[in-house]
């Protein structure tokens, strides 16, 4: 991790706040997928500066390649051959991987302290020292990101480039990109970016273009500009309205309360123990052979 | 006259084996999974080696303790069903907490409390197996879709709730409250009187054959 302690505003299995002293500027990083040639440029950027090599795959006749984000994949390609409305066809490419959601369902579901940390900034990240490698993360995430490593028992996924950006630097597949398509900056920049391209996006006809920013997730740090913003799930799956799932936070939720729960009927057992006191077999029951219905008189206390 | 050093078998070595396993393996599971459970006692996992070793180890504890209730279950289902009389113990609970029972209907081998936890068990410790196969990483999650593996942690919570309640009544009456209780486990045996005085029915069964 080479961000400072300080820059640490949320972190997993934690009751107590996190080190809030510093308010830094929220960044972003926008896609626009209606300038994106699918060039895989960022996808080869992001192996070479995070040191990532991927398993050599098999061709199965389809662009992405590998097939799916693994521990080695933090970012990949998507291509979807989609018809918006009947008769009209279009080609879909969107770069996929973490968001790095406001409210982040990964660490919401973590039970490791410390494994995944939220920054000032807004970028979430893994601390794989203290990942457990339980794959809650994974079933906590919305958008299906994490990837477990089989090799270490650990879960990864795309840092945002925290180092780079922790000494001032642009995502690595941000610099890369040669069409320009993704841009990185404050969130209040890129905001304002997205709708500019939007304008642009509704002047050429596409009536329903939109920013990809979900609210259920408290907003992301990782946006897309999309010509069919109606319709996000053509992007290969994007999800319309995500947020963390109702069983995710029922199971998080319900931990604290099961803990108090257990402490609650422990301590109902200690007080009951100096209260009523343990239930011996009287010397008199034990010599003399009473009957069980024999009144005790010492316990009509 | 029944003698003071009168003892009567409870259970036999191998019950007390499989008892002692099955506590040994909850112990385990428990303290594994209690580190998961919240953040404050996650420093349980240090007992175990760290994060990564309690992940591994958790889930072959509770296969572990799902075994030995196995074994238990099948062989003391039949003692615990529920009979007519224990519906009457039960709307007297508070002279069972206030160690009346000379005012409680006579029990068998096992009291109504007892049998009780013995079906919250047969409750819990099947769901605790699904569900935890379903959040076993590496070997089984991944074979479940991911509305299955989140519903399975809800289930693991609340499923290790009603263990634990169970356990702490179980524990607690068993090593604290219920004196003469520990040695049933132990050696097997209980005296005369105690089996007279907690469960009067089975001792009549046990001593009936003899005189008094």
């Amino acid at each position: 991790m080479t961000m400072q302690s300080q820059d640490i505003v949320k972190r997993s299995a934690t009751t107590r706040p996190s080190p809030s002293v510093r308010h830094g500027v929220e960044v972003a990083k926008l896609i626009d997928t209606s300038t994106c040639i699918g060039c895989k440029a960022c996808q080869v950027a992001c192996a070479e500066w995070n040191d990532l090599k991927e398993e050599i795959g098999d061709h199965v006749g389809i662009y992405e390649n590998p097939l799916d984000l693994t521990a080695n994949t933090w970012t990949l390609m998507r291509f979807a051959e989609v018809e918006p409305e009947e008769y009209e066809f279009d080609w879909l490419i969107r770069k996929d991987g973490c968001l790095h959601c406001g409210d982040p369902g990964c660490l919401q579901a973590c039970p490791a302290p410390g494994a995944i940390v939220k920054h000032a900034n807004g970028i979430v990240d893994f601390v794989s020292e203290n990942c457990v490698g339980c794959g809650y993360c994974i079933a906590g995430c919305p958008f299906d990101i994490p990837r477990r490593s089989a090799k270490d028992n650990r879960v990864y996924k795309c840092t945002l480039c925290s180092d780079r950006v922790a000494v001032g630097l642009e995502p690595i597949c941000v610099k890369t990109c040669p069409t320009g398509c993704i841009s990185f900056g404050s969130k209040e920049q890129m905001k304002a970016r997205a709708q500019e391209r939007v304008g642009h996006l509704k002047a050429r006809g596409y009536a329903n273009a939109g920013v990809y920013d979900p609210e259920g997730v408290g907003g992301t740090h990782v946006m897309y500009v999309l010509k069919h913003a109606d319709q996000p799930e053509l992007y290969e799956g994007l999800p319309k309205d995500p947020k963390i799932a109702t069983s995710v936070a029922l199971w998080s939720g319900l931990k604290p309360f099961t803990a108090g729960l257990m402490g609650l009927a422990a301590l109902g057992a200690f007080v009951h123990y100096f209260a009523v006191g343990p239930n011996e077999v009287e010397d008199d029951e034990e010599e003399t052979g009473k009957t069980r219905a024999a009144p005790a008189a010492s316990k009509e206390d | 006259m029944s003698g003071k050093s009168k003892l009567i078998q409870r259970y036999t070595a191998g019950d007390r084996v499989n008892h002692a396993l099955l506590a040994l393996a909850f112990i385990l599971a428990g303290l594994t999974g209690l580190a998961f459970l919240h953040p404050s006692m996650f420093w349980l996992s240090s007992l175990f080696g760290g994060g990564q070793w309690t992940q591994f180890l958790h889930p072959l504890f509770g296969v572990l303790m799902f075994v030995f209730f196995f074994v238990a279950m099948v062989k003391f289902w039949k003692y615990n069903l529920l009979t007519g009389n224990d519906f009457r113990w039960l709307g007297r609970l508070g002279d069972v907490m206030k160690n009346r029972e000379e005012n409680l209907p006579p029990v068998g081998k096992y009291n109504p409390g007892q049998k009780l936890l013995f079906w919250s068990l047969v409750l819990a410790m099947p769901l605790l197996l699904v569900s935890g196969i379903a959040l076993w990483q590496p070997w089984f999650a991944p074979m479940f879709p991911i509305g299955v593996v989140r519903v399975a942690g809800v289930v693991h919570v609340l499923s290790a709730l009603v263990l634990f309640l169970g356990m702490i009544v179980h524990i607690y009456s068993a090593l604290f409250w219920i004196k003469g209780s520990t040695r049933a486990m132990t050696r097997g045996t209980v005296t005369d009187a105690w089996a007279r005085k907690h469960h009067p029915l089975w001792h009549r069964e046990m001593t009936s054959g003899e005189k008094h």
